[in-house]
């Protein structure tokens, strides 16, 4: 007997008991709905994470000065002014996993416009900053190298301080003093949000390096090459942990350091936190995953308790079959492509099912849902799977019945 | 030879009994007879049919189907013999309900590998010959009985066996509707087919040329008979009316001769 035909017996067999396989199917559809919408959540979930990690930048890593010992006790990293504009430049030439490597100098103090003022974190450095925190310009455009060469007096407003002093009005052209220093502001930045600790990342100002340190931070600053931080951007692929080796080691022969001696400055890698973000909120999908997988092995009980009950009530039909030359394994593969068949329908529908509610979760609840093809494949796999399950049992025992015994079934 | 039995016995456990339902039964029955399997219920005969008919195996004794050797035979051979050489018919027709009367008559087409197209074709040719052509997309529901018995003949007849094996064919049947039924046995025995027919009415053995009488899984008696003519029968009756159908069956039937007694019986 061939496949097509089994099928179409199969099939047949489905349809002259509509209600009884709809109810059958019902298992499945609520199972593998259930798992396709718990998955796409899970999915939603991670994805944000990962595009937070993304607003941050999973591939900075900081460069922090090192901190120096005062009767004994050790002070914080950045106390001691150890890194330097030129470890930047440094950096970025010689350091093949590289992108871009921004030198800052930071401080805070008032941003006055008109009678309006607000108390904000003002920061020097180089156009490359933007590019390494994949910052883009909302209105206006970013200062330029010849800027920064030139000490010109331009700032980068972020979101909060443009919203503190200009309201809705556009910020771009006018004059801002800054600690009493007036800076033409030539761009507005995009909104970045809160960090992960919670800290407004727009509350700040960007000016020139040159300019903050000559004209507006002044003090001892003025005179030296020294920075606070280094912002370095690994490149999309460059391998991460070798990258921070290299550069763990030419700043090492910069500082001129013996092998016996400590790092005088830090490196920070922010992926670390994330990843372990990243892994709790895997935890999370595998979980609602897991649960929804629970209601399929119910939906595939359920479709053994039909099979079952279909082979009890056509046994005569089974008693026929085999008398006018059915073999066992006919039998068999018809009850089990029976089976299959109500699994794999249910499975589709559940599908079609579980893509519409996650589409409906993320309108209505407002998370972000994204249905996943391996989990729409996964579903359907599994389903075919209970089917085969669940479903040769019975019709083994099919299979079985001695023909005359069958046949004389009441 | 079609079939050839020596010495078959057939035991039931029933609990702490044993049944004898076949108690060493030993008949041959040549390619072409129309032989009626006559006995009462527990007699064995039906035993014996399912017997021959493959679908049971004896506990004992020598089964040679069309030459071959039964006994050793796996139940997929046997289902191979079942599908190619032997058409069943049975008192309650077995027809698959909810399907149609073609696709119950392509059944066995299915199990032995034979294209959709070709089995289609074959199986409205019976039909045809069963004089159901126009019904052929009718379910079991849509018919009576007569066309049912008609439709499961048919399913008989498809893969084209050598043996058709009828159990109590005319049981669930009016008198008129099985002398219809027994009328197309009888064309198919003369068509070449061998039929083997189990009943308890005199009135359908008689239609049979020879009679195998079972008692106590024994065959007590085995007798060759002058068939009626169902046909002939049928048409008595319908140009005569239903009164006279007891005159029309006793004028079609020459008299049996009870001299002559069954050399085929050895057991």
């Amino acid at each position: 007997m061939n496949f097509l035909a089994t099928l179409r017996v199969a099939l047949s067999a489905l349809r002259v008991n509509k209600l009884r396989s709809a109810l059958t199917m019902l298992g499945i559809i609520i199972g593998v709905g259930a798992v396709i919408t718990m998955v796409a959540v899970g999915a939603g979930a991670q994805a944000r994470v990962e595009d937070q990690i993304k607003s941050l930048g999973s591939n900075l890593i900081i460069v922090l000065s090192g901190n120096f010992t005062l009767g004994g006790a050790r002070q914080g990293s950045g106390t001691q002014p150890t890194i330097t504009e030129d470890d930047a430049y440094a950096l970025q030439r010689e350091v093949q996993g590289v992108q871009v490597a921004a030198p800052s100098l930071r401080g805070s103090g008032q941003v006055v416009f008109g009678n309006s003022n607000w108390a904000t974190q003002i920061q020097g450095t180089t156009p490359e900053f933007l590019e390494a925190r994949q910052w883009e310009v909302a209105s206006g455009k970013a200062f330029d190298q010849s800027q920064v060469d030139s000490a010109a007096k331009v700032v980068l407003l972020g979101q909060t301080v443009a919203k503190s002093l200009f309201g809705e009005a556009d910020p771009v052209g006018e004059t801002v003093r800054i600690r009493r220093v007036p800076h033409q502001v030539v761009g507005l930045l995009e909104r970045k949000g809160q960090s992960m600790i919670g800290q407004d990342q727009d509350d700040l100002v960007l000016i020139p390096i040159t300019t903050a340190r000559k004209r507006v931070l002044g003090g001892q600053q003025v005179k030296s090459r020294n920075v606070q931080s280094i912002t370095v951007r690994v490149r999309d692929g460059a391998d991460m942990p070798a990258t921070e080796q290299e550069m763990r080691d030419l700043m090492r022969q910069r500082h001129k350091l013996s092998a016996n001696q400590e790092d005088d400055f830090f490196l920070r890698n922010l992926s670390e936190v994330l990843a372990a973000q990243e892994a709790s909120s895997k935890v999370l999908a595998y979980l609602l995953a897991a649960i929804a997988s629970v209601s399929l092995v119910v939906g595939g009980i359920g479709i053994m308790n039909i099979m079952l009950v279909s082979v009890t009530e056509r046994t005569r039909e089974i008693g026929l079959r085999m008398a006018v030359g059915a073999r066992g394994r006919d039998i068999l593969t018809q009850f089990l492509v029976e089976a299959v068949t109500l699994a794999l329908i249910g499975g589709l529908i559940g599908i079609v099912i579980g893509g519409a509610a996650s589409i409906a979760v993320g309108y209505f609840a407002g998370w972000r849902t994204e249905v996943s093809m391996a989990s729409v494949v996964l579903a359907v796999g599994f389903s075919g799977a209970i089917g085969v399950f669940f479903g040769f049992y019975p019709a083994r025992t099919a299979s079985r019945l001695a023909p005359i015994d069958a046949l004389r079934h009441e | 030879m079609l079939i050839e039995t020596h010495d078959l016995t057939k035991v039931y456990h029933l609990g702490e009994t044993e049944v004898h339902a076949l108690a060493g039964v030993s008949v041959d029955i040549a390619a072409g007879e129309f032989v009626a399997v006559m006995g009462p219920s527990g007699s064995g005969k039906s035993t014996f049919m399912n017997v021959i008919g493959c679908l049971d195996v004896p506990t004992s004794g020598a089964y040679r189907f069309n030459g071959e050797d039964v006994a050793g035979l796996s139940t997929d051979e046997l289902a191979g013999i079942r599908n190619r050489s032997i058409g069943f018919v049975f008192q309650q027709f077995n027809l698959l309900p909810r399907t149609s009367a073609v696709d119950n008559v392509e059944l066995p087409l299915l199990y032995s590998g034979v294209p959709a197209h070709e089995r289609r074709e074959r199986a409205l040719q019976k039909l045809e010959q069963v004089g159901l052509y126009s019904r052929s997309g009718h379910h079991p529901a849509q018919l009576s009985g007569g066309q049912q018995q008609r439709v499961a003949i048919a399913r008989a007849l498809v893969n084209e066996p050598k043996l058709i094996l009828a159990d109590e064919p005319t049981g669930a049947l009016d008198s008129a509707t099985s002398l219809e039924v027994m009328a197309l046995l009888q064309e198919l025995n003369r068509g070449g087919i061998t039929i083997v027919v189990v009943t308890h009415e005199q009135d359908i053995a008689n239609f049979a040329s020879r009679l195998l009488a079972f008692r106590d899984g024994r065959v007590i008696a085995d007798t060759r008979n002058a068939p009626a003519d169902a046909a002939a029968a049928l048409a008595a009756r319908r140009t005569a009316g239903a009164d006279a159908i007891a005159v029309a069956a006793l004028a079609a039937r020459p008299p049996a001769d009870p001299a002559w007694s069954g050399p085929a019986v050895r057991g």
